[in-house]
């Protein structure tokens, strides 16, 4: 079994207009520890200084660290670094997969007096419409043509990610972090987050569980470049939860399963629950917001970072 | 002539309604027993008196300055609460069993939260729908796991009750998060209990002042504040919400500060108020706010009414907040139908008290359910986060109806159907009319609080009564109106004073200590906006005469005034590519455009906003001006004549304004915010002003000194001293250095030695701001050197002496909002740790 091992740099910055007296900023940042995902190593600097720093863990088990400013400040820099190892995600088995859509729809719909088991429990927090995902007849409508009666949900599932990533257009002008899933589905363009959120809406109104999952894609420069630092971006996918499995999950931007070039933060319900950074500031002005992510195989770090680069090196014993 | 019939007459033609019980005969024939009181004393009484009564209860209300705010009501916000006459009135034996009902209600619903944000065992074995967890926007996913002090989440609970015909009370609504009306029910009982003291006597009523103080000592006792005295404060989202009135009512009457969001702050985990004396810590936030406004950095990003880490300081056990941070959820009436099991299931005891029959339509079968039966049910949103007035499905035909089902078909799980309970009905009075003694349908708000022997409820409730005779919702938001309810108690209670407690010397250290940074801040802001407002229209208007002139000189003034304008922010110079816009328009810009910062419109909307966080601190006079500052305006003028008169107006009224600030503000701390203010404005307008001639070519000088005359309101006295057009030498020493002129730089510079002091006393500050700089740079002012010509190099001194006085004033500013409002450091001490 071959492990694939990765560097992570993610840096955030936001330059105020004005000077901002108090801030709270959560940043989801921290890798999720996973039986395919080994977190080696992780830092998070912070500058300026932070008057008080503290992690938690949230309701969905995401790592959040937590950041206050007390004085003046009129930047914030967040370098998020971490060292992981992917292994090969686990299968379902043949017989967990040829269950129907409709007996996984079955088994998560309420019946009096009959007992959730904690898996179940957990999944259906993921049934419902929230804040940035409604459920309803137009996703229902745009699902079902996947959803034939008596679908393995696998197969299901698989032709829906492919459907959404044939006929939506990538687009990163055509949408922002607040546009509706509803004016996705209609201009069929969109960015992660969209098709994210769209298959997430149509798997939902089926009375499905799906959930959201925010993190990180390994790409490859166009032939004959060099990987280029800041080249990459944060990325999201779905979760859909098989029961007797757990989470199946699906690319529906790039029409693949996830596996050894998926590097995951976290989830929620939505991308509200898993946002990288949120923050709630006095003062400030406009702002203006730099991201870059590079995600660097083991192999390549050397060829991408010189000494100093960056705040973790490589690591010891390679 | 036929005499007015007596109160007897009109009880015994009091007419009860068919199918509709009755609260007066108790479903029988005769008055129920408990009502006896109360009857005799309206027999004794004539008609004419009961109608005066009815009147001095209006009046009273409007005293006190009762008040109901009405969304989207034209008349303004505010609405008289109305108030019945009669109270109702509820037996010993029936309270016995309706206390216990709800006592046991709270009970439940508290260890359900507790339930549902912890390990939600209803939800794995079956007994309660995940969608009306999971589902619902009342279910705060941050808030999960978190565990309150105390582990208790329900503090303060409220349940709406209806009668139905036989007899029986049914549950129509929880409110869980922040219920309101109890202030209101405590009002209501200062006014009737003063209008039948006799039958309020013999029936005996239970008082309610013990049921707040046990409130009270409640939230004392669960504070977390180890071994401090505990600070207990009352969260507002402000005064555009509908029970505004209450929030300052009873915080008043709790002794609790009144707070906003903007008034607190989290540092390392635990809560503080931001007072102009420094952070207090603050232990319990007793909140009327809802669940999703408290964070805005863990829940409702957009809210501005909260405070971001409140629930990281719940988390880490510093602040008890009650309601507990999502309680909210249980305002869902779909849940009625699953409470019986889980009573079962938790208390081990049935359920005392019955929902009304409710079918939430997030399931298939009460879905088909509620389509078939549509007449005989009333459809109400299944979340209380949404607001929605109840609709009677027999009241619905044609397209309406249609449209209804198409609702709900479209989005079930949103909606439940609950039995259309036909209310009872109370006797109320209509003071003047034929017939004043007549029935109406009534619900009771009933009010729970948590003690260390489990829920006490008040005994009394806020009685609502529908507006019109035959209306069906009872809603303050549509015209109903409330009654008083006296509960009899088994023997008479010590008759405990209702009256407002009785200060001490104590509170007013409080008064003092309390007081909100908001308070000052807006004072000083008020103080800075007013006198901004002031230069502005007259620098406009010293333009705009110009404009109108169209001379040689004229145009020359009109450069200066300008550069003025550019100096001062009330226009915005082009950026370098950009060719100069036409005068006029910019000018009638900078009067009119709100979006413009910097113009005058966009100044006086600021004065207005600092006004409105003030206005129990203002006379009314003083209000009413501040509230029609911005009318001028409203007249868009188009010319500069037009504009002219617009100006003079608008100065008129901040020569009032000041005027108010000299004579009819109490000269305390807080005073000395709104002077400083004006102080530090008219410091770094008149500098910046003077600048422009200094910098000027000598050629365009002169023709810039009569205006900066006019602009800085010192004309006549030039005029008056030297009979003579302005020349630069006295101008300076008039506008510089003279300290007997209120316009004068040296004049802010010494009000201000004077003043800064007061507030680093009010603040708690060892030192004042520094202000020595300036001081010096006036001493070393000769002025001999602007005598005859060539006076260039004085000029430029002067012009960097200014802008350094400029900057000072700034910092100071600065410093006062980061030490006596915000509470932040600076930068500077950040770098500099020493």
């Amino acid at each position: 079994m071959t492990i694939a091992r990765f560097h992570v740099r993610h840096d955030t910055t936001y330059d105020y207009a004005y000077p901002v007296s108090e801030s709270h900023h959560l940043l989801r940042l921290t890798p999720r520890t996973l039986p395919w995902q080994t977190r080696l190593e992780h830092h998070i600097e912070i500058d300026p200084a932070p008057d008080l720093r503290r992690a938690f863990t949230d309701s969905f088990g995401n790592q959040i660290t937590v950041v206050q400013y007390i004085r003046d400040h009129t930047y914030l820099n967040v370098n998020s670094e971490c060292w992981v190892d992917l292994a090969p995600r686990p299968r379902p088995t043949a017989q967990v997969a040829t269950q129907t859509w409709e007996a996984v729809r079955d088994i998560l719909r309420y019946q009096a007096g009959r007992p959730l088991p904690a898996d179940r429990l957990q999944a259906t927090a993921f049934r419902f419409p929230s804040r940035n995902i409604p459920v309803g007849d137009s996703y229902r409508a745009y699902a079902l043509p996947s959803f034939s009666p008596g679908r393995p949900l696998t197969e299901a599932c698989r032709d829906l990610m492919l459907r959404i990533q044939n006929e939506f257009i990538f687009d990163n002008e055509a949408t922002d972090t607040f546009t509706p899933v509803s004016e996705v589905l209609t201009q069929r363009r969109g960015v992660c987050q969209d098709f994210t959120h769209l298959m997430i809406a149509c798997l939902r109104s089926l009375g499905l569980s799906a959930r959201y999952t925010s993190g990180y894609l390994l790409t490859h420069p166009p032939k004959g470049q060099t990987r280029l630092v800041g080249a990459d971006a944060t990325h999201a996918w779905v979760g859909v939860f098989l029961p007797g499995f757990g989470w199946l999950e699906f690319d529906p931007t790039n029409g693949i399963c996830p596996d050894q070039a998926h590097i995951t933060l976290g989830w929620g319900r939505d991308f509200g629950d898993i946002t990288p950074l949120r923050g709630v500031l006095l003062g400030g002005g406009e702002h203006k917001l730099d991201i870059a992510v590079t995600v660097v195989p083991e192999e390549e770090f050397a060829q991408v970072y010189v000494e100093g680069d960056t705040y973790l090196p490589v690591l010891p014993g390679l | 002539m036929s005499s007015p019939p007596s109160a007897q007459a009109l009880l015994a033609a009091y007419q009860t309604i068919p199918g509709r019980f009755d609260e007066l005969s108790g479903g029988g024939q005769q008055p129920a027993s408990h009502w006896r009181p109360l009857i005799q004393q309206l027999q004794r009484t004539p008609v004419e008196t009961l109608n005066q009564r009815a009147n001095s209860v209006a009046a009273a209300i409007a005293a006190d300055g009762v008040t109901y705010n009405i969304y989207d009501d034209p008349q303004g916000v505010s609405r008289p609460w109305e108030v019945d006459l009669l109270p109702l009135i509820i037996s010993a034996r029936e309270w016995q069993g309706l206390a216990a009902a709800i006592a046991q209600r709270a009970t439940l619903l508290d260890r359900v939260l507790a339930d549902l944000y912890g390990p939600q065992q209803l939800l794995e074995e079956g007994l309660l729908p995940p969608a009306l967890v999971y589902g619902q926007p009342g279910f705060q996913w941050p808030c999960h796991g978190v565990v309150p002090p105390g582990q208790r989440f329900l503090h303060f609970y409220a349940v709406d009750l209806a009668r139905s015909h036989d007899g029986n009370w049914w549950v129509i609504a929880d409110r869980t998060q922040a219920p309101s009306g109890a202030g209101y029910a405590l009002q209501n009982r200062q006014v009737i209990s003063r209008a039948f003291p006799a039958a309020y006597h013999n029936l005996p009523a239970h008082n309610l002042v013990d049921f707040f103080r046990g409130l009270q000592d409640h939230l004392s006792s669960e504070a977390p504040s180890g071994t401090e005295d505990p600070l207990c404060v009352l969260l507002t989202p402000g005064r555009y919400n509908e029970t505004y009135f209450e929030h300052v009512f009873l915080a008043r009457f709790l002794g609790f500060p009144l707070v906003e969001g903007q008034d607190l702050t989290v540092r390392d985990d635990a809560v503080y108020l931001k007072t102009l004396q420094g952070l207090q810590r603050v232990h319990v936030i007793f909140r009327r706010l809802d669940d999703s406004f408290c964070d805005p950095l863990e829940l409702r990003a957009d809210s501005v009414l909260g405070v971001p880490g409140l629930l990281a300081a719940v988390r880490a056990g510093k602040v008890l907040v009650a309601n507990a941070l999502g309680s909210g959820l249980l305002e869902s009436a779909a849940l009625f139908g699953f409470l019986p099991g889980i009573a079962e299931r938790l208390l081990g005891e049935k359920l005392a008290m019955p929902s009304v029959a409710t079918w939430w339509c997030g399931e298939a079968p009460a879905l088909a359910y509620v389509l078939k039966h549509l007449d005989d049910l009333v459809i109400k949103p299944a979340n209380a986060g949404i607001v929605m007035e109840p609709v009677f499905g027999y009241q619905l035909q044609g397209a309406k109806r249609t449209a209804l089902i198409e609702q709900i078909k479209a989005q079930p799980h949103a909606y439940v159907a609950q039995e259309w309970v036909r209310l009872s009905q109370a006797p109320i009075w209509r003071a003047d009319h034929d017939a004043p003694l007549t029935s109406r349908s009534i619900g009771l708000r009933v009010f729970a609080a948590a003690t260390d022997k489990g829920y006490a409820v008040m005994p009394g409730a806020l009685t609502r009564v529908a507006a019109r005779d035959g209306m069906e919702v009872i809603s303050m938001q549509r015209g109903g109106f409330s009654k008083d309810t006296w509960v009899q108690a088994h023997r008479p209670g010590r008759m405990a004073s209702l009256a407002k407690p009785q200060l001490t010397v104590k509170d007013l250290l409080n008064a003092q200590r309390d007081t909100p940074s908001r308070v000052g801040e807006n004072l000083f802001w008020m103080g800075r906006h007013t006198e901004r407002a002031e230069v502005t229209a007259r620098t406009l208007r010293a333009a705009f005469s110009r404009i109108a002139t169209n001379d040689e000189e004229s145009e020359d003034a009109l450069i200066g005034l300008r550069n003025a304008a550019y100096r001062l922010g009330v226009l915005h110079p082009p950026a370098d590519d950009e060719p100069e816009q036409a005068l006029q328009p910019s000018l009638l810009a900078a009067v009119t455009d709100a979006t413009q910062p910097g113009s005058l419109a966009f100044t006086l909307r600021a004065l207005a906003l600092n006004a409105e966080h003030l206005r129990d601190r203002l006379s009314v006079d003083n209000w009413h001006l501040l509230n029609r500052l911005e009318a001028p305006l409203g007249r868009a003028p188009d010319t500069p004549d037009r504009a002219i008169e617009v100006l003079n107006q608008v100065m008129l009224d901040c020569i009032s304004l000041a005027g108010f600030a000299m004579d009819d503000i109490t000269r305390d701390a807080d005073w000395c915010f709104l002077m400083v203010g004006r102080r530090l404005e008219r410091l770094v307008n008149l500098c910046g002003l003077i600048t422009v001639p200094l910098s000027a070519p000598p050629r365009h000088r002169e023709h810039m000194l009569e205006w900066l005359l006019e602009v800085t309101n010192s004309s006549i006295t030039y005029r008056t001293r030297y009979r003579r057009s302005p020349e630069l030498l006295p101008v300076l020493h008039l506008l510089v250095v003279d300290r007997s002129n209120p316009h004068a730089v040296a004049f802010q510079i010494e009000q201000l030695q004077q003043e800064l002091p007061e507030i680093a006393r009010a603040a708690g500050q060892l030192l004042p701001p520094d202000i020595s700089l300036p001081v010096q740079r006036l001493q070393r002012l000769d002025l001999r050197a602007f005598e005859g010509s060539g006076n260039e190099k004085a000029c430029e001194q002067l012009s960097s002496d200014l802008a350094e006085i400029i900057q000072v004033a700034y910092g100071i500013s600065d410093e006062i909002q980061r030490n006596c409002f915000s509470h932040t450091a600076s930068t500077q001490y950040h770098w500099n740790p020493a």
